[in-house]
């Protein structure tokens, strides 16, 4: 049984593991990339509904995780497969959900559960099979005692423990420093195919710590939560800006980088979760179709340029459906960050150019900073 | 970047008469590009010569040119009406062949007309498989993307090839270079068959060479919509997955939306390579779409091709995703980007976005085998069906059962009634792709067959075989359960089972089942296409049903009426239907109605979101159809039900929707039916004093032989129960006679019904309208050829061009007696044959014809429209007054200069190699052209011109006619003479001709075989392309041997050569003409809007001066 916040219940089969759990309901719209998904840090804390109906058909491989668990903190299908079609899948989705302890469930009604997501907004939810079942209020009662995703900070608890490096690939050009919130296993492999040897840090570094590699470069990566919250991490970035490190931030990184520029954020209704969004770059007027998964974004004025302690700055892509901002870059100093996820897994390739966009900013600015130590 | 601003005028070019391979889909995209050009205000001229189209109605373009599309003609049209651009990408590959040829002539320079949505050389790379192949090279070694063609190599010597052959693997394909039509290509599946094809082919290359390519027979099959504007946004409308793997032509597949057994990296893939595919070839704008072939054991991707234009798949991805391709395409071909142009389904977002789907598409293909015997029934990469129906559900089972009954075609959906068969011979037959393979698949799986034998013989991917299991499963529950609980009932409802399934089932009647569903509350809610997946609310009410949780039909606001599509195009009821359907719909709509479509045929426009106020995509089936009902009962009163426009299809619903409660408007169920049963019409007939001729029922062979003994051979034979002239034949003696009703006998248990056939008869079609009081006749058409031929196969011109006005008067009033007699509300069309000066009902049937749309165009009335106000209560004379029709007169008293249009229809035998192209009384047609001018010679070689390619002036014809023709041949063929043409003919003919003074070569017929010096057969100098033109008139019964034989190698070999094979000797006459009207070089192009006011202003002006 799915049992909402404000009192909607759907019934379905289990999936996956069975028991209880609880999380904030939001729905994705991706109709590929499940595996990514449930892998995708960012998801920590969240029950993820698919509007895709069919789910599972290609299995599980070994390739494909964004990290090396499922986070998700339950899973709403319509259609579970039953056999797993494809060459590189070892085994079927059924078996990795129950094997990493996921309580999912199917349901017919997942386009109902999403209309009432639009129209009410995310809200918590708890998902009930087996020996978890129990008179539908006192289900009700355990969602409404759930902790809230406004106001939670979740960063340091998907967050590596330890900082680990992923070489580059050839010839190494680049060391950057990557602050993991939430890491995506392809955002470094990204990087590294670009000559950037990524150290990837821990959410609780600081602007010490991160400046002790001497980095060319420094990214904040996705991740869960309120960046309300992310006060420390804010910090750090700020210290970043100010040693005038190229920077460049992805979708919870992006909201830190507002916050640290003097903008606020807020929680949008249902968030944008899926593969299929217009984002449009202001710079050049081209539309990217670009994978997101947010349900925080930033405030910023969308037109001119606004100041900010580090020089003027500006909302660089903005996203055609709802006008939200999607990106934010400085005018005349080498940081930028987007809102949605150009490593895309899943997704789109649209975006891919972002990386070649930091890694032009750490050349130019390895050369401009050579050459007026030369002179 | 806006709309430009430096044009004005834009031509758009149709596809032509509806054919296998480019049906109506060009009609939906043509009309969505006409209503987006002139709504940003730029003038439009259509070129088309299918006037069943939607897209040639004059409101649709500003200029409409119903003439042939031929490079000299449309050269004409651009002469005369100087457009600023051509826009080709919306007509299929006639479109853009036109488009190049005309390019290349230099014709477009020379009027200084830019092409837009489309560039020359990037068609050429899009199209020319070398230039393909070195694109997808490049793009792979530049971008570092995994992408490549399928393996190859050129051959000239059998070393080579056997050394390929070692690279390659078995099986491979051999293609032999420049040979005619794929001749001397085949597969070779060991080294025998290679060094037999791979030789035949080096001997038969010109260049002694061959290509050797690795076979990627049974591999996943996709395909991908793209779009693309002017500063490089490019978006993936939709993916498209093939259930039937490689080897089976994608228009004959099974295929699903979206992609369902790719991961997101696959898939990734295949965009990415999509997209730099198509940047490198350079399509600037507008959609296209790319097919690739995945190896399902090794992930290998391989691009197949592309089209650089709007396709039969982007119809099917349009409805499949609510996303308009045809319609952005037009957009971004006058300038705009895709950011710039809102999705009209949500409104608020662009349409620079992909769809995201929260259902399940299936397409499946309808084939028409039955009309085409000896035709090979083999699926294979040469596309066969001749239409498609479309199914949305929230599961593949559902939505694959719902497109399996909107085939509406028997045997087509699962049955689990009894025996399967021997599980081996169904597995052997499923290694065979062919008409219903998924259903042999299904009785396979009853039979025991395993998953695994399954995929050994199909290589369909296993996810969707195990939804085939999954839904035997199913109805082995249903089966074996209790008793029906809502729950188990809900099971085989989401996984698509109609009533009628569940009651073979459960042994009940699916009255039965619908009422307990009924009774336990169960009914389908109806989910909206939203291009989202719920993220954004709908504004466009595009529905479909499912069992699901949320029904989100709208409110109604105004009184609805509903209107029933024609389903899945067949022989016999194609896009005309949909014409009137969407004629009415628009009509009813203005006139303050709620306009409610029903319909499951992705091709057509009536299942455009534009074009009712709200759309069903649904089966046409009883439980489908009774659903909407009550859906749209629930937010508002249903006023009526329209069942006359979509051919027979709703026709055959009307008995049983009455019955239901269901308000049927116009002509009632009741009425129809004494229109449809011999014996009531028959009774209808001798009230009115109107003659038929003699027939009699027969169920035996001696019964036959009795009533064609009392009314004289020849005559017409029919099983009952069909419609549509299938089985029909026309017999001449009792053996023939005989040997039908053998067969016929062991068919059915039907009766035949066994009617004199009026030979040498004029045949005659009317429209009409009758409102219960005044008739309107909308128009008489006159058979070229003479009765016998199934008058959808026949070629017709309206006005008649022999009938005077007595004869006219006569029909009226026929017409109107049995209009009265039946009870006619609405549409009717007659059939007459004009013997001996007597008028004979052949027969009635009181709803829209094919002939409505031609009927329009010809005589500039709108009379699916003015049928849907007249079935709404409105009457002929309120109508008059309000201007629809014209205030005086009616199609019957054309002026006596009006134009005269001549219908054409097209048959497809160049698919069907082997079938016999003789015309019989059963139709085999998939389309019409019309050709309309000053004289009927002139129409008449536009008509051919448009249908066939354009008629010789000069050269070789070859004349063999049966001896029944032999004078009224002498005319015709002594004028072709006189015109220059060389007269060859076969002995007897030859001997006719040289008595009446026009010399013929006498050549070789095909049973006398090669001369002893070798002088060739007739068959063979046709395939030489010796001969220009071909009349052979068949005689002998089918199914002898001799004089009919060598008519049938005669015809067929004209078809493999495409030379033009006149059938009949009326045909002779009118092609004679029609040759004669080119020589004279007096064919000028004219649009509808200056026909019709020429008619109007006739009309008005007769009746000043009266």
């Amino acid at each position: 049984m799915l049992v909402l916040e404000d009192g909607r219940v759907f019934h379905g089969t289990p999936y996956g593991a069975e028991g209880e759990t609880f999380g904030e309901m939001v729905f994705n719209t991706g109709m590929t990339g499940y595996q990514e998904t449930l892998t995708d840090p960012s998801y920590h804390r969240q029950i993820v509904a698919m509007t895709a109906p069919h789910i599972g058909n290609t299995g599980v491989n070994d390739e494909d995780p964004e990290s090396s668990r499922v986070w998700v903190s339950g899973y709403v299908v319509r259609e579970p497969a039953r056999v797993s079609s494809n060459w590189r899948a070892t085994r079927s989705l059924d078996d990795y959900l129950r094997e990493q302890g996921v309580v999912g469930i199917a349901i017919p009604g997942t386009r109902a559960l999403t209309r009432h997501l639009r129209e009410r907004g995310a809200m918590r939810a708890g998902v009930f099979s087996g020996e978890a079942l129990a008179p539908v209020e006192e289900l009700l009662e355990r969602v409404r005692n759930s902790p809230a995703m406004e106001g939670a900070d979740l960063a340091e608890a998907v967050s590596t423990a330890e900082p680990y490096v992923v070489p580059a690939v050839g010839e190494k050009r680049f060391t950057v420093a990557a602050v993991d919130l939430g890491i995506k296993a392809m955002t470094p492999q990204r990087m590294a195919e670009r000559g950037c040897e990524v150290h990837v840090l821990p959410a609780s570094s600081t602007a010490q710590d991160i400046l002790a590699l001497n980095p060319d470069g420094v990214f904040f990566s996705n991740g869960p939560g309120d960046p309300a919250t992310a006060d420390h991490q804010v910090e750090a970035l700020r210290g970043v800006l100010a040693a005038g490190k190229p920077f460049f931030g992805i979708c919870f990184g992006n909201q830190i980088f507002g916050r640290a520029l003097g903008l606020g954020t807020y929680k949008l209704r249902y968030g944008h979760r899926g593969v299929n969004q217009p984002v449009q770059d202001r710079r050049t007027g081209k539309v990217e179709i670009s994978a997101h998964n947010h349900g925080f974004a930033v405030q910023a004025p969308l037109e001119g340029s606004f100041d900010t302690p580090y020089g003027p700055a500006e909302v660089s892509h903005v996203n055609l459906n709802d006008d939200c901002v999607e990106g934010l870059r400085l005018v005349d100093r080498p940081a930028f960050s987007v809102q949605y996820h150009p490593e895309a897994a899943a997704g789109p390739h649209d975006s891919a150019g972002l990386f070649d966009r930091f890694c032009a900013l750490m050349e130019e600015n390895t050369n401009t900073t050579e050459g007026s130590k030369g002179a | 970047m806006p709309k430009r601003t430096d044009i004005q005028s834009v031509m758009v070019i149709g596809s032509g008469p509806i054919v296998i391979g480019q049906a109506c889909e060009f009609d939906y995209s043509g009309t969505q590009a006409c209503r987006v050009l002139r709504a940003e205000g730029f003038r439009v001229i259509l070129v088309n010569s299918n006037p069943a189209t939607i897209m040639t109605d004059p409101e649709f373009a500003d200029a409409t040119y119903v003439e042939p599309i031929t490079p000299d003609i449309v050269e004409k049209i651009i002469a005369k009406e100087r457009p600023d651009a051509l826009l080709p990408t919306l007509g299929g590959q006639t479109a853009l062949n036109t488009a190049i040829a005309l390019h290349e002539a230099g014709v477009l320079a020379k009027y200084d007309v830019e092409l837009i949505g489309a560039d020359v050389d990037a068609i050429q790379a899009g199209e020319n498989r070398e230039l393909f192949k070195d694109i997808v090279a490049k793009v792979a070694e530049e971008r570092g993307l995994n992408a490549e063609s399928a393996r190859s190599f050129v051959c000239h010597t059998m070393d080579e090839c056997l050394a390929a052959a070692g690279e390659l693997g078995y099986p491979l394909v051999v293609r032999p270079s420049f040979t005619m039509g794929g001749v001397g290509s085949g597969f070779a599946h060991d080294e025998d068959g290679l060094r037999r094809i791979a030789g035949a082919g080096l001997d038969a290359s010109p260049t002694t060479e061959v290509l050797l390519e690795e076979s990627i027979l049974g591999w996943k099959e996709y395909e991908l919509e793209v779009m693309r504007d002017k500063a490089d946004n490019v978006v993936i409308v939709c993916s498209i997955e093939n259930l039937d793997p490689m080897g089976v032509h994608t228009g004959d597949s099974v295929t699903v939306a979206p992609a369902l057994t790719l991961t997101d990296r696959e898939y990734q893939n295949m965009r990415d390579v999509a997209i730099a595919v198509i940047r490198e070839v350079g399509v600037d704008t507008g959609g296209c779409n790319i097919q690739f072939a995945v190896d399902p054991r090794t992930g290998r991707m391989v691009v197949i091709e592309m089209n650089p234009r709007v396709s039969r798949s982007s119809a099917l991805a349009s409805k499949a995703t609510g996303f308009p391709i045809a319609k952005i395409a037009a957009k971004l071909a006058i300038g705009y980007t895709l950011d710039e142009i809102p999705n009209d389904i949500t409104r608020e977002t662009p349409a620079s976005f992909e769809p995201s789907l929260d259902y399940i598409v299936v397409k499946v293909p309808r084939f028409a085998f039955d009309k085409f015997p000896g035709a090979d029934q083999t699926l294979t990469t040469h596309m066969k069906s001749v239409g498609e129906a479309m199914a949305i559900g929230r599961s593949f089972p559902e939505a694959l059962q719902k497109a399996l009954r909107s085939l509406e075609k028997k045997g087509a959906v699962f049955t689990w009634a009894g025996e399967p068969g021997d599980k081996d011979e169904l597995l052997a037959a499923c290694g065979t792709p062919h008409d219903g393979r998924l259903r042999t698949m299904q009785q396979a799986i009853r039979a025991g067959a395993t998953a695994a034998e399954l995929f050994e013989a199909t290589a369909v991917d296993p996810w969707f075989l195990d939804q085939l299991y999954a839904i035997d499963e199913i109805a082995a529950e249903v089966r074996e359960a209790d008793r029906l609980t809502v729950e188990v009932l809900t099971r085989a409802k989401r996984n698509g089972f109609s009533d009628a399934q569940i009651a073979e089932l459960r042994d009940m009647s699916e009255p039965e089942v619908r009422d307990l569903r009924h009774a336990l509350g169960l009914r389908p809610v109806y989910n909206t296409v939203d291009t989202c997946a719920a993220e954004f609310a709908a504004q466009t009410p595009y529905l479909y049903s499912t069992y699901d949780e949320e029904t989100e039909v709208p409110q109604g606001d105004r009184p609805k009426v509903l209107i029933l599509g024609s389903g899945p195009n067949r022989i016999g009821q194609g896009i005309e239907f949909d014409y009137a359907c969407v004629h009415a719909s628009f009509e009813l709509s203005a006139a303050g109605y709620e306009t409610v479509m029903v319909n499951c045929n992705p091709e057509t426009v009536s299942t455009d979101y534009d074009t009712s106020d709200r759309l069903y995509f649904e089966p046409l089936t009883l439980e489908d159809v009774l659903e909407v009902v009550h859906a749209e009962q629930q937010t508002g009163p249903v006023v009526g039900v329209i069942v006359q426009l979509g051919g027979q299809t709703p026709l055959g619903l009307a008995q049983a929707l009455k019955d239901a409660g269901v308000p049927i408007v116009g002509t009632s169920p009741e009425s129809i039916h004494l229109a449809e049963e011999r014996g009531a019409f028959g009774r209808v007939l001798a009230e009115a004093g109107l003659p038929a001729p003699k027939h009699g029922t027969a169920v035996t062979v001696e019964e036959a032989l009795t009533i064609a003994e009392e009314i004289g051979y020849p005559v017409l034979v029919r099983p009952s129960y069909v419609l549509g002239g299938a089985g029909m034949a026309i017999v001449y003696d009792d053996e023939t006679l005989s040997t039908y009703m053998a067969k016929a006998g062991a068919a059915s248990d039907h009766p035949v019904l066994v009617d004199k056939f009026l030979d040498e008869a004029v045949e005659i079609d009317v429209d009409a309208l009758f409102d219960g009081e005044e008739l309107y006749l909308g128009g008489v058409m006159e058979h070229i050829e003479e009765a016998g031929i199934h008058s959808g196969d026949s070629a017709c011109s309206l006005p008649p061009m022999t009938l005077g006005a007595y004869d006219i008067k006569r029909i009226r009033s026929a017409t109107e007696a049995i209009a009265r007699g039946v009870g006619v509300r609405g549409l009717l069309n007659v059939q007459y044959a004009m013997s001996a000066n007597i008028l004979y009902v052949l027969e009635a049937n009181p709803r829209a014809s094919r002939t409505v749309p031609f009927v329009s165009k010809a005589t500039a009335v709108p009379l699916a429209k003015a049928a849907a106000r007249v079935m709404m209560g409105a009457t002929v004379a309120e109508l008059r007054a309000e201007g629809m029709l014209p205030a005086e007169g009616d199609g019957g008293t054309m002026p006596l200069d009006a134009p005269i249009a001549v219908k054409e229809a097209v048959l497809p035998f160049n698919r069907f190699r082997g079938v016999d192209t003789v015309l019989g009384p059963e139709m085999r047609s998939t389309g019409e052209v019309m050709g309309i001018d000053e004289f009927f010679g002139t129409a008449y070689a536009k008509s051919q011109a448009a249908a066939y390619g354009s008629l010789p002036t000069k050269g070789r014809a070859f004349v063999s006619v049966a001896n029944r023709d032999k004078r009224a041949m002498i005319f015709p063929v002594k004028a072709l003479a006189d015109l220059g043409f060389e007269i060859l003919a076969t002995e007897g003919t030859a001997e006719v001709l040289r008595r009446n003074g026009v010399h013929a070569k006498i050549v070789r017929k095909q049973s006398d075989g090669t001369g002893p010096d070798g002088e060739p057969t007739i068959g063979r100098r046709i395939l030489d392309g010796e001969v220009d033109l071909i009349v052979n008139t068949p005689f002998g019964s089918p199914g002898q041997s001799g004089p009919r034989l060598d008519g049938y190698e005669i015809r067929t070999a004209a078809v493999l050569r495409g030379v033009p094979c006149i059938t009949t000797v009326q045909g002779l006459a009118a092609a004679v003409q029609g040759v004669q009207a080119i020589v004279r070089g007096d064919v000028g192009v004219r649009s509808l809007q200056e026909h019709g006011e020429r008619l109007r202003g006739r009309v008005s002006g007769a009746a000043g001066e009266g």
